[in-house]
């Protein structure tokens, strides 16, 4: 099974870096963005089966930290992801 | 006093060398030394010292893997039998990561690698690594790091600063830390984690350009202490 997760700042802490990118692409004259956010895409090759717990738990003991980060997980039908 | 101190070393530690180099000069006593994959510790230890550098090669999160190395389940262990510990740059960042302090370490706000030395005002005087330190004092310790950024809740911050324990703000924050902090103490006083290098500042004052020796009275305060206890 693939799993994709998304681990992004959670919504009050600063970003400095997609402060930097949403300036980066002002002066690049790309109007109308209203804010920049930058995380991480983990993709993982598990077990089928693994459990949603067991996933839970590798995001909160290491793939993201609890203090400033959020994580979402995706389980990717095999299908698609070979398509 | 027989002072057993060990530091640690990750693969990417850079600044383990220099760290044994201040314990044993303030000291006299070489430091003993672990490694990252070590599940225990040398016995009967005085002092830990987590050093600087890019262990793992900050892959995930600076200081992430190395919170889950081998050694840091015997530190964490050691750290609640009250062993002290002191982590220093890379070091504070595994500390964070390891929940043995609060916080976390982001990259700094103007997102530069800062490497200068700064003034630091000595906030709490109390505990095992800042006795001997005035409060409002200034020391010149340098700092050299991109994620530096202290961040942690408004209250766990206000808690911090009503339980004494910021050890350190920085004069002239270099890197958008909440409240300017620069180290912090865990609940019990003896655990410390700092950006900035105070094992970088421990020649005499003689050899100012090598960084000053503000650095080493934080040795100097710790081996005092457990001399006293």
């Amino acid at each position: 099974m693939k799993v994709r997760i998304l681990v992004r700042l959670k919504p009050g802490v600063l970003d400095p870096q997609g402060r930097a990118v949403h300036h980066s692409l002002d002066s690049l004259g790309f109007d109308g963005v209203d804010d920049v956010r930058i995380g991480r895409m983990i993709e993982m090759d598990v077990a089928d089966g693994t459990s949603d717990e067991a996933l839970n738990q590798m995001c909160e003991k290491l793939l993201a930290n609890m203090v400033i980060e959020d994580f979402a997980i995706e389980k990717l039908s095999n299908q698609a992801e070979h398509a | 006093m027989a002072f057993r101190a060990a530091v640690i070393t990750f693969p990417g530690s850079n600044c383990d060398r220099d760290m044994a180099v201040a314990l044993e000069a303030v000291s006299g006593k070489s430091a003993l030394r672990a490694w990252h994959g070590d599940a225990d510790l040398p016995d009967n230890l005085d002092f830990i010292a987590l050093p600087g550098g890019f262990s793992y090669g900050d892959y995930l999160r600076s200081g992430a893997m190395a919170a889950k190395s081998p050694i840091l389940r015997a530190v964490v262990a050691a750290a609640e039998r009250g062993v002290p510990v002191l982590g220093v740059c890379n070091g504070f960042q595994v500390l964070t990561e390891s929940g043995l302090l609060p916080g976390a370490l982001m990259r700094n706000a103007g997102q530069t690698f800062v490497c200068r030395t700064v003034d630091l005002a000595a906030v709490n005087s109390q505990s095992l690594f800042t006795s001997g330190f005035e409060p409002g004092e200034h020391l010149r310790v340098p700092v050299a790091h991109h994620d530096g950024n202290y961040f942690a809740d408004e209250a766990t911050l206000d808690a911090l600063e009503g339980d004494g324990r910021i050890a350190f703000r920085y004069v002239d924050n270099p890197n958008g830390s909440q409240r300017d902090i620069a180290g912090v103490l865990s609940e019990n006083g003896r655990v410390l984690g700092m950006m900035p290098h105070p094992e970088r500042a421990i020649e005499p004052a003689a050899h100012a350009s090598l960084g000053g020796s503000d650095g080493r009275r934080l040795f100097e305060n710790v081996i005092a202490g457990l001399v006293a206890a």
